[in-house]
């Protein structure tokens, strides 16, 4: 008989932990503080959008966008509004395809705050979370004074945007661009060479390439394992085609190499966000649109690079209603979550929050 | 008579209050040189600058209900955080806050015990305190709390040693135990002993910052992996037991400190003429500054660095401050022995 109870414990992380992110539930058998196996438990946000938007006019579905990934809302808009404007061959004026390149880089910036502030904050480092949040701050302004919301924005419309820029705004946006530049280097001066950042983040959730294809990964944490795959470069949409980025990538895949990525894409947002302001073309900012959307028969996906990672929309239509015939969308934190059970075996259940939170997802985003 | 009893009591009455005071201001004073450091204000509606935020803090935390797990062990869960708070406090009693001072015409002595142990004592009372953690992780039956308690003793075997290991070499140099002793050696010395032991200084400040569990090894509550780990399922006032120990252990830490190795009540430079001008400060004034001085250093990391894992502390207990305890014993002796 064994001297000692050696079963292993089960843990149930979430869905009400600080550092699930929201409602994730993790569901962790553990020996000792080593994991030996997980359940990730979904649905706890599932607001069924895409079933809704089959109820939706294609107008209305552009808020619901919002609501998917909450904290890069714009992106979302853009990548739905695209999808119709392809299914619809819809021509999108210059002006309107820059503004919205400057959006979606701001929308990744704003993103990726958000991401480095709590990935800091689940390894303990509190003030780079507030340091973030300062800086996020910012770039919501810019979104208030270019929309009026904050979070959920409703920025982009089928066929161009909304509105204009407001008088001013682009030289708000240049003056955001250099003083965030300036504030980068206080990031990497907490972590990048901070030893207790490298112990904690240095292959931990160590994914390699072909792994990482095979798990259908995108965005960083493709990027971070080494696969130059992005969507901006590989298939340009809005402007990309137009401006001169890099696509920063890793070497081992760990969870400092995803950090490395994350922080060099904030440079090649702002190079990106530059190019455009001073690119700016004149002209209109809506596109022939007929008075009523309704798409031909058919049916298309497309896919932009979100902050989270490559979000594609599907969408069918039978080309008698004003509603989608189905609905899908290719959500990227929910793609990339697949590859949580695999990224925290065998680590302790200090990086299990660690790797949650370099995997980047938003609830909202998984459960839709 | 008034010397063996009423002098001794008042002090025990003075030191007990002046620590629980500057205990809850330390929190306050955490959380402002926190925001400060991520551009904040803190707390500032409480009082100008938030300067009554702590009665605040105390009132909250007395009136809140206390909740014992059904499925807790009542009585342990009871005991752990008064075994976590009754040896910070008594602690104090060996620290010596100066020398010897007049009033109304006794000589009162700065220090409420002048033990010739006084180092094991400190190492033995601050050593129990850990056991509050492991206790009332094991008590709430719990699982966040549980891994907690594992963490904490994980921890406590890796620092301990060093440390105690540590203050062998200070002894060496000191050839004292008493902490009012070493004060004086100083004096004698003309030196601080942080120049003399440079490498312990360093060492037990941090085994300081792993016993009072403070980042960046705040391992045992984690409140990101662990959800405020051991004290996870206590409210109200035994909560604030737990809170007040923290922070009473890093007013103790900073005070060994500043005793060991920064000339505890002596002014800088107590041998240079030209520095006389300072011992007009009195000597609690000077010792109240230094500890000040190690608080802050506490708080400044705890807003700089993230958090080790507990097999990264173990790692970095058992395979560098160890070793580097041992030769830093070996050299001391050696320097004392021949030179």
């Amino acid at each position: 008989m064994a001297l000692f109870d050696t079963d292993e414990l089960v843990l149930n992380m979430g869905p009400q932990h600080p550092s699930t992110h929201g409602v994730l539930r993790v569901v962790l058998r553990l020996d000792g503080e080593r994991v030996v196996g997980s359940d990730v438990v979904i649905g706890y946000l599932h607001r069924g959008i895409e079933k809704l938007c089959e109820h939706r006019d294609y107008l209305q579905i552009v808020l619901l966008t919002d609501r998917m990934d909450y904290v890069s809302a714009a992106t979302s808009n853009l990548g739905y509004c695209e999808t119709v404007e392809k299914l619809m061959q819809i021509e999108v004026p210059p002006r309107a395809r820059y503004i919205r390149t400057i959006l979606a880089e701001l929308q990744r910036i704003a993103s990726h705050n958000l991401w480095l502030g709590t990935h800091a904050m689940d390894i303990g480092a509190m003030t780079v979370f507030l340091y973030n949040f300062r800086e996020r701050e910012l770039v919501l302004d810019l979104f208030e004074d270019y929309c009026g919301a904050r979070l959920t924005y409703n920025a982009v419309r089928i066929g161009g945007l909304p509105l204009d820029i407001p008088a001013g705004w682009d030289q708000k946006v240049r003056a955001y661009c250099d003083l965030f530049e300036s504030k980068i280097p206080e990031y990497e001066e907490l972590l990048t060479h901070n030893r207790i950042w490298k112990e904690r983040t240095q292959k931990i959730g160590v994914i390699s390439a072909e792994d990482a294809i095979a798990l259908g990964l995108s965005g960083p944490l493709l990027r971070g394992s080494g696969v130059p795959r992005d969507v901006r470069k590989d298939e340009p949409y809005a402007a990309y085609a137009d401006f001169d980025f890099d696509v920063p990538i890793g070497t081992l895949g760990d969870t400092y190499d995803r950090y490395l990525v994350r922080v060099e894409e904030f440079r090649q947002s702002l190079r990106i966000i530059r190019q455009a302001i001073d690119g700016l073309p004149e002209g209109p900012i809506l596109g022939k649109v007929p008075r009523l959307i309704k798409p031909p028969a058919g049916e298309t996906y497309h896919a932009i690079e979100s902050p989270k990672g490559e979000i594609g929309f599907f969408i069918a239509s039978d080309g008698k209603s004003i509603t989608p015939y189905r609905f899908r969308v290719r959500p990227p934190s929910f793609c990339n979550l697949q590859a949580l059970p695999r990224l925290i075996k065998g680590h302790l259940v200090a990086d299990v929050v660690a790797l949650i939170g370099s995997i980047d997802i938003v609830v909202g985003e998984v459960d839709r | 008579m008034t010397d063996l009893f009423v002098v001794p009591l008042l002090q025990i009455v003075v030191v007990l209050n002046a620590v629980l005071v500057a205990v809850t201001y330390m929190v306050l004073l955490e959380r402002k040189i926190i925001a400060w450091v991520q551009s904040r204000l803190g707390p500032m509606r409480v009082g100008p600058h938030g300067i009554l935020q702590p009665i605040a803090d105390a009132l909250k935390l007395l009136l809140k209900e206390d909740i014992t797990p059904i499925r807790a062990d009542r009585w342990i869960f009871t005991l752990a955080p008064i075994i976590s708070l009754v040896p910070a406090l008594i602690a104090f009693a060996v620290i010596p806050f100066g020398g010897e001072a007049t009033l109304f015409g006794h000589r009162v002595p700065l220090y409420i015990a002048n033990v010739n142990v006084g180092l094991l004592y400190i190492v033995s009372i601050t050593s129990i305190g850990v056991y509050g953690i492991i206790l009332a992780g094991y008590s709430s039956n719990s699982k966040y709390p549980l891994l907690a308690s594992l963490r904490a003793s994980a921890q406590l075997i890796s620092y301990e040693v060093a440390v105690t290991l540590m203050l062998v070499s200070v002894i060496v140099t000191t050839r004292t135990l008493s902490l009012v002793g070493i004060v004086e050696g100083q004096m004698r010395q003309h030196i601080w002993y942080v120049f003399i032991q440079p490498v312990a200084a360093v060492v037990l400040f941090i085994g300081g910052l792993a016993e009072t569990n403070r980042t960046p090894f705040d391992l045992a509550e984690a409140e990101q992996e662990l959800t405020g780990g051991f004290h996870t399922e206590y409210s109200g006032m035994r909560f604030a037991m737990f809170f007040l120990a923290e922070y009473a252990n890093m007013i103790v830490v900073s005070a060994v400190m500043t005793t060991l190795f920064f000339g505890g009540w002596l002014s800088p430079f107590p041998n240079v003429a030209a520095a006389h001008f300072l011992w007009y400060i009195p000597g609690w004034i000077w010792f109240l500054l230094k500890t000040f001085v190690l608080l802050y250093v506490f708080i400044w990391i705890r807003a700089t660095l993230p958090r080790y894992r507990y097999d990264q502390l173990m790692r970095l207990g058992w395979k560098v401050l160890i070793p580097v305890a041992l030769v830093n014993l070996v050299v001391s002796a050696i320097v004392r022995v021949f030179l």
